[in-house]
């Protein structure tokens, strides 16, 4: 990056931190944590995409519908989050070749599922063998990117549902006494109240999204952990800045990453909570009138 | 039939290192990938129970000192509970692996006069104690966020009451705060401790290698599902052996429930419930 660099060996102790840590291998670590922030700004916002659309399952009249959606919304209580992460990618990854595969080489007649293989025709492969390496980093985040998005989505379902049971029962009595329908109800009674219930499960929910991405990880994503592992492994003279194992101060950077990460959120839903407790017939809201 | 009892035989404890060496590599069964998986769940059961009971005394600790008025006491609870609740168990993992492997590897020898005690270094690299350290302070940590919050909602009366009778100190706690702390906590405890269940599956991608490929069912889930390339077998089999944890989990603390709130009316009485909106 600097002149200085050129050659790290000849550097003073101070000039050879500046130049380690500028390397172009130290900088796609600091993209790495992009990764991580672009992550949580899809990821929330779509699981509680899925968690409402769940939670109106919850509540239809089709049975199928219904059941399909409270199983989905309460399969988190009990099956750890790490099993869906390892498995919704790789599924969804199946699905689509094996899709893929039906369209485009329907003249194959061998089975996709030979002994222990898994073979679908060349063109069908997703993303193709020989696309670029940026596109299969890509479909990784994106495969990723869904699996959070099913499992927050479920985390969210039971905060939503559990908001809306919280909306007191007068306020959807009156809606009907003045002849509103059950659309009606939900939509302007129903959901602009629950909000202000649901905030301290989302919060907790945010929470638990931020301390879940270094997940990626597993999932194939070149993240924050791999490279932290990545730069971190002892590098032999072979290399132009040799040094001993680093890992542990990679990851004590990680943790100091998160806490921050953390203790900024704490402090900014704690200001949301207060702001929208202004004027609500709740407990909090009271005292925030003085009463 | 006859088939998967050898293979319940061969296979049942492979996960503790009992049984056959070598794991199935070719035509896979049904069976074979249930009983090895089930065998898996031994390591998290483990990890849970371990971790459960010694950090639920830890994190008493934890909470009565983040109570205290003594900042001396106060700040080390405090900092450990934000360390621990505010960073991902994953990287905790991670930092406390390569912490144990950059340890000295030394061997210190406890002489307990008729036993002689000798613990080394290495065993911290191991999952089944250093993984289990982690855990134990991460779910301390957590219940001590809980038993905070529930030491500062005991009624105020029933503290009042106590001083009036001349009960203090050790015996105002034990007495007093400790019974309606534990009733108060126990749902959300419920609730710490089937997400800790959850959270031992993650040891064994962590870091800490699993030794002689004895692993956990996530482990032997993930061997499968790479062998096999059919992921909708194995992981729908550890998703049932944790649904069926989860419910012996809250079976048992129910009963815990019932018997701390054993003095109040039924209506009174706190339910256990799986609730995302408490915490992990």
């Amino acid at each position: 990056m600097f002149n200085v660099c050129a050659d790290p060996s000849t550097l003073t102790e101070f000039f050879w931190v500046i130049c380690y840590l500028t390397t172009a291998k130290h900088f796609a670590f600091y993209v790495s944590f992009l990764v991580v922030l672009v992550l949580l700004a899809i990821a929330a916002p779509l699981s509680l995409l899925f968690g409402f659309v769940a939670t109106i399952g919850t509540r239809s009249s089709n049975w199928i519908i219904q059941i399909f959606s409270k199983c989905y919304i309460n399969m988190v209580r009990g099956i750890p989050d790490v099993v869906f992460f390892l498995f919704v990618p790789l599924a969804l990854d199946q699905f689509f070749e094996f899709i893929r595969h039906k369209i485009i080489c329907f003249d194959v007649v061998e089975p996709i599922w030979q002994g222990t293989d898994f073979v679908v025709c060349k063109s069908a492969k997703l993303p193709l063998s020989t696309a670029e390496l940026w596109v299969h980093q890509l479909y990784a985040f994106t495969l990723a990117l869904i699996a959070f998005a099913i499992v927050f989505g479920a985390f969210a379902g039971n905060v939503l549902s559990g908001a809306m049971r919280a909306v007191p029962k007068t306020q959807t009595e009156t809606g009907a006494a003045f002849g509103f329908t059950q659309k009606q109800i939900f939509w302007r009674i129903l959901v602009p109240q629950m909000w202000i219930y649901a905030i301290p499960g989302l919060s907790n929910l945010w929470m638990i999204l931020i301390k879940a991405t270094p997940l990626l990880f597993l999932l194939g994503v070149e993240d924050i952990v791999y490279w932290a592992r990545e730069l971190g492994g002892s590098k032999t003279s072979m290399y132009a800045y040799p040094h001993p194992d680093w890992r542990v101060y990679y990851f004590a950077g990680l943790l100091v990453f998160y806490l921050l990460m953390t203790w900024a959120s704490s402090k900014v839903l704690k200001r949301l909570q207060i702001k929208l407790s202004k004027g609500q017939a709740t407990m909090a809201g009271k005292e925030l009138q003085g009463y | 039939m006859s088939s998967c009892w050898a293979t319940l035989q061969d296979y049942g404890l492979r996960s503790i290192g009992i049984g056959e060496r070598i794991l199935p590599k070719t035509d896979i069964t049904i069976c074979e990938q249930v009983v090895l998986i089930g065998s898996g769940l031994i390591w998290n059961i483990y990890f849970g129970i371990i971790a459960v009971f010694f950090g639920f005394w830890f994190s008493i600790i934890l909470a009565v000192g983040k109570n205290h008025k003594l900042a001396l006491l106060r700040i080390p609870s405090e900092s450990i509970i934000f360390v621990f609740r505010g960073s991902p168990l994953f990287i905790q993992f991670f930092f406390a692996y390569e912490f144990f492997v950059l340890l000295p590897k030394v061997g210190i020898e406890f002489d307990l006069g008729f036993i002689t005690l000798s613990a080394e270094t290495r065993w911290l690299t191991r999952a089944w104690l250093g993984g289990l350290i982690v855990l134990f302070f991460n779910t301390a940590a957590y219940s001590a966020e809980i038993f905070y919050g529930a030491i500062r909602s005991v009624p105020s009366g029933e503290l009042e009451a106590a001083e009036a009778y001349g009960i203090t100190g050790w015996s105002k706690f034990w007495r007093i705060i400790w019974p309606s702390m534990l009733r108060l906590a126990w749902p959300s405890y419920t609730n710490e401790a089937i997400f800790l269940f959850h959270a031992t599956s993650l040891i064994f991608f962590s870091g800490f290698p699993a030794w002689r490929q004895s692993g956990d069912a996530l482990y032997y889930a993930n061997y499968f599902s790479d062998k096999t390339f059919n992921p909708f077998l194995p992981y729908p089999i550890v998703a049932m052996y944790f649904i069926l944890l989860t419910l012996v989990i809250i079976f048992i603390f129910g009963v815990a429930n019932k018997y701390l709130n054993r003095h109040l009316d039924v209506e009174q009485r706190a339910k256990i419930q799986i609730s995302i909106n408490i915490l992990r």
